[in-house]
């Protein structure tokens, strides 16, 4: 038995959790299983082992220990792994190799919602999503009146669920989670639910439970709220801890890397460059306006994005479209070289091009962008490439005011703004103002 | 809020954790989740059906009535000197409550997948409330039943004091078949296609519409490993008396329950840990 070790709330050994490829995608039938095994008896366990071979590692030999009542955040990118750990910590799966020693109670807030039924009413569902986190029937009846406070439902808990709005939802289900008394608390990506407000009152709650001597694992992709709530960070990337320290050199070190992986890229052999006959793309990159591309890029920073591309044809009528969406799959704009003053118009002798788009500052919302290039003739396009480059505009700390929710919308312009005093109440007292 | 408690238990959590066939102080540690999701079940079940409660009481009775019309009447199946409608409904009580209560439970797992896939909890509660919630029905399918005897003037025996442990030994055994049923349907997801179909085979297969005494006395231990056989003939004896207590038959049944739950929770604990991965 693993001692306790005073003050420590987690220790995680030597993790690993192994799937194997295509266990959750193809469809498993009985009848074939059956029927193989009728057939063919003996065939069974070399098959075994050739579905042995795709195994893959979500997570291998990850190691780390939090101290009691101390915030640890978790970072990575998408596929990194940062569920899986979660996942096995909260005992929803369990590891392959490895071990963690969890003292006192867990409680997660992954995704919310979890077992709400829609026929049921609020108060109905209250009760039982807090049985379903483990809480005793006194525990939630002392909490109901909080909780429903909190999610700010309180005129409709005895009206079904299916009649709330999904923030309403969304919010209720957190609150219930918020209330459950553990000794560590595992939110994943819960500043994803709800409005501004509410989401401030989450961050304060969270705030609250590392302050009162709770132990907190955070995940995020919002590294604006990782820095303000965590101390340390842990880095992920392929299942591995890659670093794992205080969270201002662990979040730099992991932005400026992890997104330069796409932030250039370059095709040196024109045999082998993306491409056609008619042209081939050498080198491909974005990069702060004053700066190299593994250079990070705020909200803030004027943005550069470079395209050099060999036109194989004499006498072509080239332009390049640019596509930027965002992480929900949202086209934010096309850009097209209309107002370039050199080529625009001209046919393009055979030879090597170079293309450059600046994006000014205070254009884009943080967030991550996926960029497409298509390569025009015309009206017709000869050449296209979905994710030629992807890159992370981060947040600006400064610009923010100490609030900590995402900022709305697709872009995130800096705008002017007047505002001006129409009627001064101390000079028009006695005026009567409808 | 009130500072952590001052005991913390330590878990640890390593591969193959679960060693024990059941976890017994887990389980009750989240009695009230049992509670709960029996509840919900049940107050879900009669909010979504237009014939809410009435549906319980309908599905026997309908059943009796064609059994009665086509196999009291017109095939003359003997039931023992029992007024046929009696005899059948006698046996339709325990067999819904088994049909309704394993299908919900094998289909609970799938179902709950948002559930299992975020939460950890007990696993075998799933299976364990949807047979639960079935109880619900069986009262109120016994409330007929009470009618049907008044009105048909059967008189039950002493024998009527061993109904609660049948009623017992019902629901242990579609828990045993749900949770094999249901752990499989998470894996192969063939098997929801294909219960309806073992659930309608095995009704021909149990002594409801006929008499278990129409199998031949050489036969009897053997058909006893069907455990309903046990089940409906426990019902029939406790109920309308008459009839020789339950024999060998019926301690086969008895065992092939035990086996059959063993087995059921031995496998549902080893798939249990690839559930979330599976679903
Ligand atoms: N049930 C599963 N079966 C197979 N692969 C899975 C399963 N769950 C997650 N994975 C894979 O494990 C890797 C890590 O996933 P995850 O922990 O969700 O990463 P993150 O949360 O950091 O985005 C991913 O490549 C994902 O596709």
């Amino acid at each position: 038995m693993p001692s306790s070790g005073g003050s420590v709330a987690l220790r995680v050994n030597g993790l690993g959790k192994r799937y194997e490829l295509g266990e959750r995608e193809s469809y498993v039938a009985l009848r074939d299983v059956i029927s193989r095994a009728v057939k063919r008896p003996l065939v069974r366990s070399r098959r075994r082992r050739a579905v042995g071979d795709s195994v893959f590692w979500a997570l291998r030999d990850v190691s780390f220990e939090v101290p009691h009542g101390e915030a640890l955040a978790i970072v990575g990118r998408n596929g990194a792994g940062k569920s899986t750990l979660l996942k096995i910590l909260t005992r929803i799966t369990e590891p392959t190799e490895g071990e963690a020693v969890v003292a006192g109670r867990v409680g997660a807030l992954l995704e919310v919602g979890t077992g709400f039924h829609p026929e049921l009413t609020g108060r109905e569902n209250v009760t039982l999503n807090g049985a379903i986190l483990g809480m005793r029937r006194q525990e939630i009846q002392a909490k109901f009146d909080e909780i429903v406070d909190f999610a700010g439902v309180e005129r409709f808990v005895d009206t079904p669920v299916k009649r709330y709005s999904s923030g309403m939802r969304a919010r209720l289900a957190f609150a219930v989670a918020a209330f459950l008394e553990t000794d560590i608390l595992v939110v994943d990506e819960v500043l994803a639910v709800g409005d501004a407000e509410f989401q401030k009152k989450c961050m304060g709650k969270m705030g609250d439970a590392a302050d009162g001597g709770r132990t907190v694992l955070f995940v995020s992709h919002n590294m604006t709220a990782v820095e303000s709530l965590c101390k340390r960070a842990v880095w992920l990337d392929g299942g591995r801890v890659v670093a794992d320290g205080p969270t201002p050199d662990v979040v730099g070190r992991y932005l400026s890397t992890s997104f330069s992986a796409l932030s250039e890229r370059s095709w040196p052999e024109l045999e082998s460059a993306p491409g056609n006959d008619a042209v081939r793309v050498r080198r491909a990159a974005v990069r702060p306006e004053y700066g190299s591309p593994s250079d990070p890029i705020d909200v803030r920073t004027p943005v550069a994005l470079e395209f050099e591309y060999w036109n194989l044809r004499p006498n072509a009528l080239l332009n390049l479209s640019v596509h930027i969406y965002n992480a929900q799959g949202v086209l934010v704009f096309n850009a097209l070289p209309y107002l370039e003053k050199v080529w625009q118009g001209r046919p393009f002798p055979r030879g090597l091009y170079r293309d450059t788009c600046h994006i000014p500052g205070d254009l884009l919302n943080d967030g991550t962008y996926r960029v497409e290039l298509m390569v025009v003739e015309g009206s017709r396009a000869i050449y296209k490439q979905d994710e030629i480059l992807v890159f992370e505009v981060r947040d600006d700390p400064h610009s923010r005011d100490g609030w900590f929710g995402s900022w709305e919308g697709a872009v995130r312009p800096q705008l002017s703004w007047e505002t001006e005093q129409l009627v001064d109440e101390n000079v028009t007292v006695g005026l009567h103002v409808d | 809020m009130s500072s952590p408690p001052l005991v913390r238990p330590l878990t640890v959590i390593r591969p193959r954790g679960a060693r024990t066939l059941v976890g017994w102080a887990e389980l009750w540690a989240y009695r009230d989740l049992v509670y709960f999701l029996t509840w919900r079940d049940i107050k879900v079940r009669y909010k979504q059906t237009a014939l809410g409660a009435a549906w319980a009481v309908l599905q026997p009775v309908l059943t009796m009535v064609v059994f009665s019309i086509f196999f009291g009447r017109l095939a003359g199946v003997p039931s023992e000197g029992v007024p046929y409608p009696v005899f059948a409904y006698t046996a339709l009580v325990p067999w819904t409550f088994f049909a309704n209560a394993v299908t919900q439970a094998s289909n609970s797992l799938v179902a709950q997948e948002a559930m299992l896939t975020k939460v950890y909890f007990p696993r075998l509660i799933v299976p364990l409330a949807a047979v639960l919630a079935g109880l619900v029905d069986v009262s109120i399918a016994f409330v007929v039943l009470v009618g049907l005897m008044l009105a048909y003037g059967t008189v039950p025996t002493v024998a009527i004091l061993a109904l609660p442990l049948l009623v017992v030994f019902a629901a242990i055994t579609a828990l045993a078949v749900g949770l094999w049923l249901s752990a499989l349907n998470v894996r192969y997801r063939d098997v929801r296609y294909t219960l309806p179909f073992i659930v309608q085979l095995w009704l021909f297969a149990s002594p409801v519409a006929y008499p278990s005494s129409l199998v031949p006395e050489a036969w009897r231990p053997l058909y006893g490993v069907n455990p309903m056989v046990g089940v409906v003939d426990g019902f029939r004896w406790a109920l309308l008396g008459g009839t020789e207590s339950p024999g060998s038959a019926f301690l086969v049944s008895v065992a092939a329950v035990v086996a059959l739950l063993v087995g059921g929770l031995a496998y549902f604990r080893r798939m249990e840990r690839s559930f979330a991965d599976a679903v």
